[in-house]
């Protein structure tokens, strides 16, 4: 019988010919990342008493959350990660200025390869299954764990295989199939599951766009999500728990928006209906790379964003703000009314730059609209592609970028 | 509650419902907190300050479907064990956050109708290696998912620092 991705992975890492879902197997880690929560790991580490690392080249650690540090508190854990980081060998260490969104950093640095089993202190290690790696969030005392054995337990999933046809409508993005999806399936509907993605239309996406797919399936429960890759793929009879059909031109013919406060509340943008808009955010591991700001400048290019609105834009990373640059998206963006702050999780996580205020509501290309995600448990976040951030920007109110682009043309 | 015990006994804190996210158990703000008896504090802060104002020690908490859903923060489990919970029963649990709970020795349970059968202040008892729930004061059980071993050597080891510094004790 064949096998799935995840279960061919697993089974190679397990030192086993063949696992089915359900098993329980030791698997080994090939890559452990963390970011500053690498300073909860290190106390974890310290207290199991173990001196070294089991393997200094395995661990990646990329400050990410709050960079350049926001206060004396994370300054100090910043410092101790930094000499633990030292003491153990760490080679692959990207301090403030050197990297920028951890999961943007290990794809573009050439840390994950096709086949790797990769274990990250972050829920959106998903996205690494864009490289054909079995990637997965876990906890910090749980990588303090690896970080002594190399190994780790898994439960092997059941695969959801989720087969993508026909073409993008205009203004349609990876970001609006995958919160379609997650609308469909729920917040727990790929609970403990694996997710394959395939099909012409997402054999046809950017690498940055099939990322955005890994990236997101945690928000449905995904243990890890994959997008096609050449070197390694489930076999021909590998058999799926559940197989969906989707086929863009039919089902998704308008951006999609996850409401208030829950990623599974989506709604074509529409159905929304009138929504003035204070904040909005561009950037995050799941919406901050080269190709979204291109397609935000596109939308804003000698246009004004909002009295009422502040438009921040977040590169994912110091490669992608240079490429930017280069490009002339960030002058654009600028030129607009945008501010530009540093590369990392920026206001995502609610802890850097661009805090709601109560009553504030906010459009947003990153990933969790949750409670008081993004500031006051009493502000509001809804979650929309990047074009839809930029023509929201600049509309003031939850926009359409097709009527954006008409109404200046006609104006 | 004693750490290692495979038989809980407790008063229910509180009956969420589903899709309880890591951001409501704790807030990202405080995720610089690294000292887990500090995060205590902070348990449900924004969305439910209530529970935390007069959760006591071993009372359990009781959830509908894919508690802990969203974030691999630590600090979420950690908050609950730190402010007292002897157990989280849910209808089912995010992955991470069941991982978690069950490393910091933190027993999750996962019974499917615990939520439609529990109401705030009810006596619960649960066994963790058969895998049930009794409530006492109604005098009714539904059925739990036993624990895995590997999850029971770890409760009942306390976690799994205490679990690997027992490993590696050389």
């Amino acid at each position: 019988m064949g096998m799935t991705l995840a279960e061919k992975i697993l089974a190679r890492a397990a030192g086993r010919a063949a696992v089915k879902p359900d098993e329980i197997v030791v698997a080994e880690v090939d890559l452990a990342m963390s970011h500053e929560n690498a300073d909860l790991v290190r106390k974890s580490f310290a207290e199991i008493g173990v001196a070294r690392v089991w393997d200094p080249s395995k661990i990646v650690i990329i400050f990410d959350h709050r960079i350049p540090a926001e206060s004396e508190k994370t300054a100090a854990t910043h410092k101790a990660v930094r000499e633990f980081v030292a003491a153990q060998g760490i080679a692959n260490f990207y301090d403030v200025g050197r990297g920028g969104i951890c999961h943007q950093v290990l794809a573009e640095r050439g840390h994950v390869k096709p086949g790797m089993v990769v274990v990250g202190t972050d829920s959106h290690t998903t996205t690494h299954g864009a490289f054909g790696a079995f990637a997965t969030g876990i906890g910090a005392t749980e990588m303090a764990g690896v970080w002594v054995e190399g190994r780790l337990w898994f439960k092997v999933p059941a695969t959801i295989r989720i087969e993508v046809g026909g073409e993008f409508q205009p203004w349609i993005s990876a970001k609006d199939l995958i919160l379609y999806i997650i609308g469909k399936l729920g917040a727990a509907g790929a609970d403990y599951r694996a997710v394959e993605f395939d099909g012409p239309a997402v054999r046809g996406m950017s690498r940055a766009s099939r990322m955005v797919l890994t990236n997101l399936s945690m928000e449905m429960g995904a243990k890890v999500a994959f997008t096609p890759v050449d070197e390694i793929g489930p076999d021909a009879d590998a058999v799926y728990e559940r197989v969906l059909r989707i086929d863009l031109g039919r089902d998704i013919g308008e951006p999609q928006v996850a409401c208030p406060h829950a990623v599974d509340n989506v709604k074509p943008l529409s159905a929304v209906g009138e929504l003035e808009v204070h904040q909005c955010v561009l950037g995050s591991c799941t919406n901050g790379r080269l190709e979204d700001l291109q397609i935000a400048a596109g939308v804003v290019a000698g246009r004004t964003v909002h009295p009422r609105t502040r438009l921040i834009v977040i590169p994912a990373s110091q490669a992608v703000y240079l490429d930017a640059m280069r490009a002339g998206y960030l002058e654009t963006l600028m030129t607009a009314g945008a501010i530009i702050n540093p590369p990392g999780c920026g206001p995502c996580v609610g802890v850097h730059q661009g805090i709601l205020a109560a009553g504030e509501v906010c459009v947003s290309s990153t990933n969790r609209n949750f409670i008081g995600r993004m500031g006051s448990k009493d502000s509001s976040v809804y979650l929309a592609s990047p074009a839809v951030v930029a023509a929201t920007a600049i509309a003031g109110r939850l926009a359409h970028p097709q009527a954006v682009v008409e109404e200046a043309l006609h104006a | 509650m004693p750490e290692g015990t495979l038989i809980l006994r407790g008063r229910v804190a509180a009956v969420l419902g589903d899709n309880i996210d890591t951001d409501i158990i704790y807030p990202g703000r405080y995720l610089n907190i690294t000292d887990r008896a500090l995060t205590a504090g902070h348990l449900f802060e924004l969305a439910y300050p209530e529970i935390r104002a007069h959760l006591q020690p071993g009372e359990i908490i009781v959830a509908g479907a894919n508690f802990g859903c969203g974030s691999s923060r630590e600090q979420a489990a950690a908050a609950l064990k730190f402010a007292g919970a002897g157990a989280v029963v849910a209808g089912s649990f995010a992955r991470i956050f069941y991982r978690n709970a069950i490393n910091l020795g933190l027993p999750a349970v996962v019974a499917p109708e615990a939520a439609g059968l529990c109401r705030a202040g009810d006596e619960i008892e649960i066994d963790l290696a058969s895998g049930s729930v009794r409530n006492l004061t109604r005098g009714s059980t539904v059925a739990a998912a036993a624990l895995d071993p590997r999850a029971i050597e770890l409760i009942e080891a306390g976690g799994l620092i205490p679990f690997l510094k027992r490993k590696y004790a050389a």
